[in-house]
């Protein structure tokens, strides 16, 4: 642990350039939060089509059930 | 059902835990969001900076919650997958199908990030070694369970193969968990121990159960969602769904 452990902004980062370069690992920490973060939103919108889908298919049904009758 | 007793297996059926699955999903979703939220304040603005691995090692707020889940809903998954070959409960096998996905992305998450967090600590984004390798087959075994229950037309049958390969995969994961002690390998320990003091600074710690705990309800916010559109998918043909497309419209 290095001297700066006090917490809050202005102690881990200098500036907003300072946190995005992520003391020269940028590439390594971004490229794992973008692609959770990525993944989980997908997973939410694929979650969203996945049920306007099922509730095609139950009215299609629902048509098809009511036109047998 | 009106005797006065209350009836436990009330829920086991898709048409009652359909309406309650709706109803807890905003509320994980809600908490998902807020403890994410505050698990990232954590992470980059109060953890300070590691002195051996420098920033890098802030991919550990990510990397170990995601491969604690990807592990975490395997279990459950086979405990769904098992009572559903058990007692022969829709509701089961279909709580089983729904984690699948989740686990899987958690899986491939937790190699994705352990490769870029690999990359600057150990000069390599892979190894075949005993804690990545597992963690691979942990991934392909959720792979696996997706691409066999896909592979058989009858959701039902496809319910009790699926069912098998769940069940038989669990032995990995113990075999994940406890790859750091059996062989020698460049992964590092288990992070957190309920025997030993903490390894790692407080704040540290904090955010990596927080972003843990947010990651839990994100999946059981996930798993209910998705629960729910297989319950709506599977059970087309029948009464139940038709008054529930009536009134979601």
């Amino acid at each position: 642990m290095d001297a700066r452990t006090g917490g809050g902004c202005e102690v881990n980062w200098a500036s907003a350039s300072d946190f995005f370069a992520m003391g020269g690992y940028a590439f390594y920490v971004w490229g794992s939060f973008v692609v959770t973060a990525a993944c989980m939103a997908g997973e939410v919108l694929f979650l969203r089509a996945r049920r306007s889908e099922a509730l095609r298919i139950v009215r299609a049904e629902k048509v098809r059930h009511e036109t047998a009758a | 059902m009106t005797n006065g007793v209350i009836h436990w297996f009330r829920y086991a059926s898709p048409q009652s835990f359909y309406p309650l699955a709706g109803r807890m999903v905003p509320w994980f979703a809600t908490l998902a969001a807020l403890l994410t939220a505050a698990g990232l304040w954590i992470a980059f603005f109060v953890a300070p900076t590691d002195a051996q691995q420098g920033e890098s090692y802030r991919i550990i707020f990510v990397h170990v919650p995601a491969s604690w889940m990807s592990m975490f809903l395997y279990v459950v998954m086979a405990c769904w997958a098992g009572l559903g070959l058990a007692f022969n409960t829709r509701l089961s096998a279909m709580m089983a199908h729904a984690i699948a996905p989740t686990g899987a992305m958690f899986a491939f998450l937790s190699l994705w990030t352990g490769a870029l967090w690999g990359r600057p600590t150990w000069g390599t984004y892979w190894v075949w070694d005993a804690r990545l390798t597992s963690e691979l087959v942990l991934f392909f075994l959720y792979l696996g369970y997706m691409a066999l229950h896909a592979a058989i037309d009858d959701p039902r049958r496809g319910d009790r193969a699926a069912a098998l390969l769940a069940l038989v995969g669990v032995i990995n994961v113990p075999i994940i968990y406890f790859s750091v002690q059996w062989w020698n390998t460049l992964h590092q320990g288990a992070s957190v121990s309920i025997t030993r003091a903490p390894s790692m600074a407080a704040t540290m710690l904090t955010g990596m159960l927080v972003m843990a705990l947010a990651f839990w309800m994100y999946s059981i916010a996930a798993a209910l969602a998705r629960v729910r559109a297989i319950m709506l998918e599977r059970e087309a043909h029948l009464q139940w769904t038709h008054e529930l497309a009536e009134a979601a419209k």
